[in-house]
Parts: C-alpha cells; structure tokens; sequence
C-alpha cells in the first residue's frame, strides 16, 4: 500500500440512506453531511436510528439502499482502507471481562494491522492516560464500574491517530466530572485535525461541544447545519400581554410585523387580557413597539422578548415526551 | 499532517495476520475456562490408571479396549483414556471453544470492535478457527501426556505389543502417541468447523455449545444404526477410532488418510458455510 492519503470531501457523506428490518423502516432517505475538522452532533431521541446509522457508516450492518462515503471512499466496499483511520466507540464498551483494560487495549491493537507493534505499549499507555485510567490499567475490566469502561471505550479510539472518531452516547455513564472531561478531550482530537461524530440523545451535551448537528426522528434527518444557523433559525418573538388586542394588533401590523391572533392570557386566568405575539425581524429595536403602543393608547401590562431556544427547538423537531416512536 | 505523527503508520505494510494469532492464542490460553476444560480431560487418564491400580485389574475382555493391558504396561494409559475421551468428552470440551468463536466475541460486545479495529470478517474466522484446531490439539495432548505420565508412575513400562502382535520400543511407541494425538486432532477440525458455523448463526455462545455437541453425538449414533449404512461414510465421526490402525506393525496409513479427506470435506464445507453467513449478516450484538 502507497503513502496515499484519503480523497478530501465530507468527513461522512450518505445519499438516500435507508434501512429495513424486516418490514419496519428504521432509517428513511438519510442525507448525512459531515464536514471534515467538525465535530458533529448527532441527536435523536432513543430509537430514532442514531446507532444503526453508525453501524452502517462503520460497515457492521449494511445500508438497504442508499450511498454512504466515509473519509471520500464508499462503504462497504473501501472498508479495510477506511477504517483504521476511524475510532469508534459504538452503542456502549465491549471488552474481554477476565482481561484487565491494558490486555484489552493490546489485544484490540493487535487486531489492527496497520499499526506498529512496536509502539504499541507506549501508545496503549498514552490512551489510557488521555481518558484518566492509568491507575486502573491493570485491573479486570470485570471488576470495572461502568463509567471506567465506558473511558476504555474512548481510550480504544485513540489508540492511534484517526481522521474520524464516532463516540456513540460517549457519556453514558459518566459522572458529571467525567462528562467534562470528555468535552475536553473531544476539544483536544479537533485541534489535532481529526473530525469527531457524537451521538446523543442529550442536547445540553451537544450544544457544548459541537460546530455542527443533526436531528434525527423516527429515522429521518429532520434538521442539519452549523449549530449557529440552527440557533439563529430559533426566532425571536415578541408577546404583548394588553386587554386591548385588537388595537395592538392594528400597532404592530403598521411596524411592519405580522402579529398573530390574540390568545386568552394565562397569566391573568378569567380576565379580559389577551396575548399578541409576533415573530420579531432581524435588527429591530424591540423598545420602539412598546413607545409606538403606548403612543397608541393600547394598555400594555407586560412586554416580553423571548429567544426560541435549541432545546424548543429540538423537542418541536423530536417531539415531546417519553414516547419511543418506533 | 497524519503521516508524521510516528504512531500513526498507514501506508506501511500491512502485518501479516500472525500478530493477531498470537493474541487469539493467548487469549484463549488465559482463560480459566481452558485450562478448566484441559484439567477435566487431564483427569481422565489418571482416574483410569487410579481405579484399575486399586481394583488390580479387571479381567481381560471387560471395559473399554486397552484398558486390559494397562496393568502389564503403563504406556497403554494414554490409549485407554484416549478411547474413552473420544466419543463425549473431547466433543464436549472442542465444542465449548469452537461454539464460542464467534458468539462468545458477540456476547461480550467486542466482536464489533475487532471488526472496526478492522479486523476482516474473513480473516476472523480464520483465526477463530485456527485458534479451535490448536486447541484441539492442547485437548489431545492433555489427554495423551496425563495418561503416559501417570502409566510410567502406577505401572511398569516396557515395550509395547502391538495390534498386529510385533513389539515396539518405549520410544517407537511414544512416536506413535503422539502420531495419535496428531490423528485425534484431525478428527477434531471437522467439528471445529461445524461449531464456528453454528456460531455465526447466534449470539449466545452457549446456545452455539451445545448445538455442536448434540451434532457430534447425533453423528455418532447414527454411526450405531445399521439401518442408516447408506450414511456411514459421510459421518463427521466414522473415522474417530481409526486412530487404533496406528498401533500396527507396519502403520495401516489409509484410515489416517481417509479421515483427513473427509474431515477436510467438512472443513470445507462448514467453512464456506460459516463464511457465507457471517460476511453477509448485520452486526447487531
């Protein structure tokens, strides 16, 4: 093999992604856009197909239909060139129980040919000091707490240098500390070049860490971009809480906003008031429509601006509740 | 930017697949699992030579062959334990290991991350399934070395008189333990292959054990009924005694070459199997 390095182009690429489990559709027309250096946040509630996405961009299930490039090659076809430039730690750790975490470490380094067996111990010892379990390294991963192994699991990524490291759900049970330190970590792979593709279900956890995201529903890409084109597409409303609503609404259509039917107030249960929202555009002087209402004479009793935020955002993409779609 | 990162050595030349035998070898041998496995069949020989040592000897005729000889020479231990090890207890423990091949990798969840590492699915098997045969080996010799230690204890050793009535140096004869142990492992691989297929069909290893073991002992009670002669040669276990052909004087080759064609016509077969099933299926565990 040359010293050739991969085509560049999206980190993942997927066109028309789908798969099929017997009759049940568990991804549906997946587009899946990973820039490279990105670290991309996969988010879905539980069921929505994150994990079966990642075992098919790592070729451990197969696409039904549909394209999938990894680092500008196909999948599954140019998987042997592919995949020792991927660390993966996907759907929870596995490791040999009566081996401690450095014999893991080994025993799933040796597995790879494309490293040199030479470094080997200096490199396993390295990843275990990257994600904190020096200490424990010798250790039984039987006798390991969950948290431990899911840190070897991270450490199994980083035995080498990747261009791609999946970490699907990579905080699952991690102590709060622990969860910042793999923020930490996450931010340390992308000063070194190499792109990062989280899967969560937790959108603080995201919203931390990542450049970009995706949303993922019941198996359809419903929301992908840049984490701050996706804020920005969260609008801005305003809400005036007044008894006269039918004056507000003349007021605030001739500012040149487009107000919404008045809706009872809840805030003042049994009164007259009214709410009258609308969406603000972009660089206007929310102070002016309270001067131009009471210029007006509309009584005003509250005036609110408020930022749609992510998390709204995520549950009017995902859904609320508890509810498993599929 | 990747390239000079030292640790980092794409483009070099891929390692041949020995490193990664290694590893399979001696995670296979770190087990307490295995050596459970290879001090049961250990013990075999020894509670042969222990009993008939107690008992004086059983009247010549009665038990398993050879077991008559035993009192006269020590060195026909290891084949009486051979003998009784053959039918039950070396499929037993061959298809603990080979039913866990690929299962058992499942069950833990490392299977898909030595398919990531990347290992390739093909070379797993290969290695799976050598890791088996080596196995196979370590069972027969378990066997074959306990028997021959605890014989030159108990008994008096000598050389041997063979099947065909010639007689035999200590060492010729211990050439020919370990001829036999040789053909006790070829009769194995046969059944090597059928649990590493089996294996790929499941997640739970120890589902995948037993399924092979009831397949050597199904073989061998069809092998009992004359009804079902049309099917004899085609037994995964019709050669398994023939080792008995290696204790004549001159050495009778051709049950040697007859078992290592079929068992390499079953090797062949549940390889393609097993490769066929495992290159294609999701990776779900």
């Amino acid at each position: 093999m040359s010293d050739e390095t991969l085509p560049e182009g999206p980190a993942v690429q997927t066109r028309g992604l789908s798969k099929r489990f017997g009759g049940q559709t568990v991804l549906d027309g997946i587009d899946l856009s990973v820039p490279r250096g990105s670290v991309f946040g996969f988010l879905g509630p539980n069921g929505s197909g994150k994990t079966t996405t990642i075992r098919i961009l790592l070729g451990l299930a197969s696409a039904t239909s549909g394209d999938v490039e990894v680092l500008g090659r196909k999948i599954p076809r140019f998987l042997p060139e592919v995949l020792p430039r991927v660390g993966a730690l996907v759907e929870g750790p596995g490791f040999y129980p009566f081996l401690s975490g450095r014999a893991n470490l080994h025993r799933l380094d040796a597995a790879d040919r494309f490293v040199d067996p030479s470094t080997r111990r200096a490199r396993t010892a390295q990843a275990l000091e990257r994600v904190g379990l020096s200490q424990a390294a010798d250790k039984k991963v039987g006798a390991y707490s969950l948290g431990m192994k899911q840190r070897l699991g991270i450490a199994n990524a980083l035995l080498t240098h990747r261009d791609l490291i999946v970490l699907d759900e990579p905080t699952n049970g991690l102590d709060p500390q622990g969860t910042r330190e793999v923020r930490h970590l996450v931010h340390s792979l992308t000063a070194e070049g190499t792109t990062v593709f989280v899967s969560s279900h937790l959108l603080a956890e995201v919203e931390q860490i990542c450049s970009h995201v995706a949303v993922l529903r019941a198996g359809k890409l419903v929301a992908q971009g840049e984490l701050s084109e996706l804020r920005a597409a969260g609008q801005t409303r305003v809400e005036v809480l007044t008894p006269d609503g039918a004056d507000c609404r003349q007021v605030l259509t001739r500012l040149g906003l487009t107000p919404q039917e008045p809706t009872p107030s809840h805030h003042t249960p049994g009164g007259s008031d009214v709410a009258v929202g609308a969406p603000l555009p972009e660089h206007f002087p929310p102070e002016t429509i309270v001067a131009a209402l009471v210029a007006a004479g509309v009584r005003v009793k509250g005036f609110t601006v408020d930022q749609v935020g992510l998390e709204e955002l995520f549950v009017s993409l995902t859904g609320e509740g508890f509810d498993v779609v599929q | 930017m990747s390239n000079n990162d030292p640790a980092h050595s794409i483009g070099r030349r891929p390692a041949t697949g020995l490193v990664f035998m290694a590893s399979e070898l001696s995670i296979l041998f770190r087990r307490r699992r295995t050596w459970a496995l290879l001090l049961a069949l250990a013990a075999i020989p020894v509670l042969i030579a222990v009993a008939v040592r107690l008992t004086s000897g059983p009247p010549t005729g009665r038990g398993p062959a050879f077991l008559d000889q035993i009192t006269q020479n020590g060195l026909f231990v290891a084949v009486a334990a051979i003998t009784v090890a053959i039918p039950l207890f070396l499929p037993l423990t061959v298809g603990v290991v080979a039913g866990d091949t690929i299962a058992g990798e499942a069950s833990t969840g490392t299977l898909r991350y030595l398919l990531v590492a990347p290992v390739g699915r093909g070379r797993l098997l290969a290695v799976k399934f050598a890791g088996a045969v080596v196995f196979c080996l370590a069972a027969t010799l378990a066997v074959v070395l306990a028997g021959t230690l605890i014989g030159a204890v108990l008994f008096p050793v000598g050389p041997v008189t063979l099947l065909s009535g010639d007689t035999v140096s200590i060492g010729e004869s211990l050439l020919r333990s370990a001829l036999i142990c040789a053909y006790v492992t070829v009769s194995l691989t046969g059944l090597c292959a059928v649990g590493l297929f089996i294996s790929t069909l499941t997640d739970v290893p120890v589902g995948a054990m037993a399924a092979t073991v009831v397949i050597s002992v199904v073989s061998q009670v069809v092998g009992q009924l004359p009804q079902l002669e049309l099917l004899h040669p085609w037994l995964l276990s019709h050669y398994w005694f023939g080792f008995v052909d290696l204790l004549r004087q001159p050495i009778e080759w051709s049950s040697f070459a007859a078992n290592a064609l079929l068992q390499s016509g079953y090797v062949l077969v549940f390889g393609a199997l097993a490769y066929g099933r495992f290159t294609t299926r999701d990776v779900l565990a």
